[in-house]
């Protein structure tokens, strides 16, 4: 095909083709026809047909999250694009580099409230790192070259590009524009750097805290930590940034964090955050939050940096480098009453005994090997998977930790699973959020996706709205019971062809998990489990980490919630 | 006027210069509005580069609320540089429109007080007199104090607009700048102040 031929369409394909894009996760719409059509011209690209829009960019992120590259998403104009808002927004809090690209009514329908017209730059604004309109064909190639670059580049981030249909048609007479080498990430200042260091040096009761934006700097944590023999906590999203096998480490902080990450934080004298922005859940009440501890926070966004907490140190730059230069030199400190206090907190940790969601969610874990992707939706099982599945490297955990969107962890398995198809991608997930995008089994029998392990925990409940309803509203489960209503799972995978298994008590387990996971196919597993089960420890919101409940409190009726809430429910 | 801007004041004079794409101004108020930061006054205009335009806002807060507001500016693909004019001296000037009632009594004297002010007259109706006057914050408000008493039918001011002094047109961004901040300032130092070099604290960024 010679360069004349080219449209708008085509040039967005080349372009994407050149930035080394193989796959995309989109729907069709009449406003983005053009695009599809030009599709069948580049057999080098794979689209991935979601069954929603949602499904389309959370598959996209889960791509982006286990292998740190950009996850690419389509979608038509008005219903379509506004569909990818959830996504957008999720990838924004979390920092996913994704790239949507939506149709949009031609340029001079737009602003008329033409049939599927949305404003979707408009809508999306404060949800994307940025966002454009193509409004001159010839741009087109270097705003897709430019929206990948700025997703990618600094803390990453959604950008949507938003094409008008007539662009799509117009003829294109420029090159493809090449992709753009990755800008460098500023260095910290040796001095902060020396500040930090002087710090540590002189601590008595240290303590390391990654997030996140820590990912790619696991190794350098790694040996920074080993280096100084620092003890170091994990936050939800940091999950695998330190192994989890070492005896330095603590446990995830914050609301449903381990007894010894968050009684660490509340005595340790120096706090060295890494890659993190200390969200609400993990904090607690702020001014209860590391009382004692000089702050040293080490990120990329400026804007991050005593953004919640007060920061002692401040030192902006590349986590990996700023570890690197912290490590330098180091020598490990002698705090024997510290590990005491640190060894007496670890002993404080309950693993699940008895049958329940707990119970359960520990069995599928414990079956991890370290290849595996774990992915979860939102709600108990999402907290107890965090809680109770170990990470040796980064990578291998996915959820949503920002914005805590139900019907996430499905269609990111799927992402996840064609992502590296050579390891399995199991996603656990309540009964709830699994039915908010249960229409992706179509996309996992459509492209015979094989590595992709479901795991219901079905506890008939919006388990985690029902724990705080228990707890802060005197017990009125007002809508949470799902119970009455839900389909049966295991004919709903049967009517997509996807092979299910189902346990109901602890004695069934060993057995259903090893058919599952054995299955050559994709599968599902269903685990029905008692509903009363909560998520413990707790730090109830608004608390400080020192304020933390340990473990469940005592149920005087186990199991009589269960059956009245169930008969009201079926009276109602 | 000059000024060397109280960084305990709280309105914080800040400029930024921003591409000149379509959105921008939403993108940067929406930013505002989202995070809660109040803009007290807002201007737009073209600058010397095409492409670039500058922004000068009036932001209330304390400075810890400002210095935020600025870095989650900075993050926006659009900003190209921040300016905190605490950080630099200053010009400053409005530009305001005030339509004062008149009497065959008070002329006269309106005229004169007009003329102190160096306002010039760019309307004259039967009843009321429309003045412009330049210059900075306190001058305007001085004169539409002065004209208080007459009555005045409605004013309408643009909005403050600053430059820098000097022939320093190529300042860094004052968010990443080398220069002391409150929020980056290591607390530690504050704590210790033994350890308080002369000549302030050395921003880590």
């Amino acid at each position: 095909m010679t360069q004349t031929e080219l449209t708008g369409a085509k040039a967005l394909w080349a372009t994407l083709s050149a930035h080394g894009i193989t796959t995309v996760f989109g729907y069709p719409g009449g406003a983005i026809m053009p695009v599809y059509d030009a599709l069948t011209f580049y057999p080098e690209v794979r689209h991935v047909l979601a069954r929603h829009e949602q499904g389309a960019i959370h598959a996209a992120e889960g791509w982006a999250k286990a292998t740190g590259e950009i996850g690419v998403c389509l979608a038509t104009s008005g219903p379509g694009a506004t569909n990818l808002v959830t996504g957008l927004a999720d990838a924004m809090l979390d920092s996913v580099p994704i790239l949507a690209i939506t149709g949009n009514v031609a340029r001079h329908l737009m602003g008329t409230d033409a049939f599927q017209e949305a404003d979707i730059t408009g809508i999306t604004l404060p949800i994307t790192k940025h966002n454009y309109v193509v409004r001159d064909v010839e741009e087109l190639p270097r705003v897709i070259a430019e929206a990948i670059r700025i997703a990618r580049s600094g803390r990453p981030g959604p950008v949507l590009v938003d094409i008008p249909k007539d662009i799509q048609l117009a003829p294109y007479h420029g090159e493809i524009t090449a992709p753009h080498a990755r800008p460098e990430i500023p260095a910290p200042k040796p001095e902060a750097i020396e500040k930090a260091r002087e710090l540590l040096q002189d601590a008595k009761k240290p303590v390391i805290m990654v997030g996140g934006g820590s990912l790619d700097a696991a190794a350098e944590i790694t040996a920074l930590a080993r280096a100084w023999d620092i003890p170091v906590i994990t936050t939800l999203m940091g999950l695998g940034s330190f192994p989890s096998s070492d005896p330095l480490w603590l446990g995830m902080p914050g609301m449903h964090g381990s007894v010894a990450a968050n009684r660490a934080i509340s005595e340790a004298d120096v706090l060295l955050g890494i890659g993190l922005r200390f969200d609400d859940r993990v904090t607690g009440r702020v001014n209860g939050f590391a009382p004692n501890a000089s702050i040293i926070h080490v990120d990329l966004d400026a804007a991050e940096i005593g953004k919640i907490v007060r920061t002692h140190v401040p030192v902006r730059g590349d986590a990996r480098v700023a570890a690197q230069m912290l490590a330098e030199g180091a020598q490990k400190l002698d705090l024997p009453e510290w590990r005491e206090k640190i060894a007496e907190w670890k002993t404080r940790t309950q693993e699940p005994d008895h049958w329940g969601a707990g119970y359960a969610v520990k069995a599928v874990v414990d079956r991890l090997r370290p290849d595996d992707i774990l992915s979860s939706d939102v709600g108990q099982h999402q907290m107890l998977a965090a809680q109770l599945a170990r990470f040796e490297r980064p990578r291998r955990w996915i959820n949503s930790g920002g914005l805590g969107t139900m019907g996430f962890g499905f269609p990111a398995a799927i992402g996840a699973g064609m992502a590296e198809p050579g390891v399995r991608s199991i996603v656990i997930a309540g009964d709830g959020g699994f039915q908010m995008t249960a229409q992706e089994l179509a996309t996992l029998k459509k492209y015979d996706v094989r590595n992709v392990k479901i795991c219901i925990i079905n506890n008939s409940f919006l388990g985690m709205v029902r724990q705080w309803q228990e707890l802060f509203h005197e017990k009125r489960y007002s809508e949470v019971y799902l119970g009455d209503s839900n389909p049966d799972f295991l004919k709903l995978a049967d009517a997509y062809g996807v092979p299910a298994y189902r346990a109901d008590c602890a004695e069934e387990l060993p057995e259903a998990i090893d058919a599952w996971l054995n299955d050559p196919k994709s599968s599902l597993l269903e685990i029905v489990v008692p509903n009363e089960h909560g998520v413990f420890p707790m730090v109830p919101s608004g608390a400080s980490l020192s304020e933390m409940i340990e473990t469940e409190p005592p149920r005087p009726t186990p199991g009589i919630e269960k059956n009245t809430a169930a008969e009201e429910a079926k009276n109602a | 006027m000059t000024g060397n801007f109280d960084p305990g004041q709280k309105d914080h004079l800040v400029s930024a210069l921003v591409r000149d794409e379509p959105r921008v101004l939403t993108r940067i108020t929406s930013l505002f509005g989202r995070r809660g930061y109040n803009i007290r006054s807002l201007s737009v205009g073209s600058t010397e580069h095409p492409g670039l335009s500058r922004m000068t806002f009036v932001v209330t807060g304390d400075r810890g609320v400002v210095e935020q507001a600025m870095r989650q500016l900075e993050k926006l693909h659009d900003v190209v540089k921040i300016i905190d004019h605490s950080l630099e001296k200053f010009v400053d000037r409005e530009l305001v429109l005030v339509k004062v009632a008149i009497t065959p009594e008070s002329r006269v004297e309106v005229r004169q007080i007009a003329e102190d002010f160096r306002a010039r007259i760019v309307d004259v109706g039967r009843h009321a007199l429309t003045f412009e006057v330049t210059g900075d914050e306190g001058k305007i408000t001085a004169f539409i104090e002065q004209m208080r008493s007459f009555g005045i039918i409605e004013t309408m001011r643009t909005g403050r607009v600053a430059l820098t002094r000097g022939s320093n047109a190529d300042i860094p961004s004052h968010v990443y700048h080398e220069g002391e901040t409150e929020t980056l300032r290591p607390v530690v130092e504050a704590a210790e102040p033994r350890e308080t070099k002369a000549g302030g604290v050395p921003n880590l960024f």
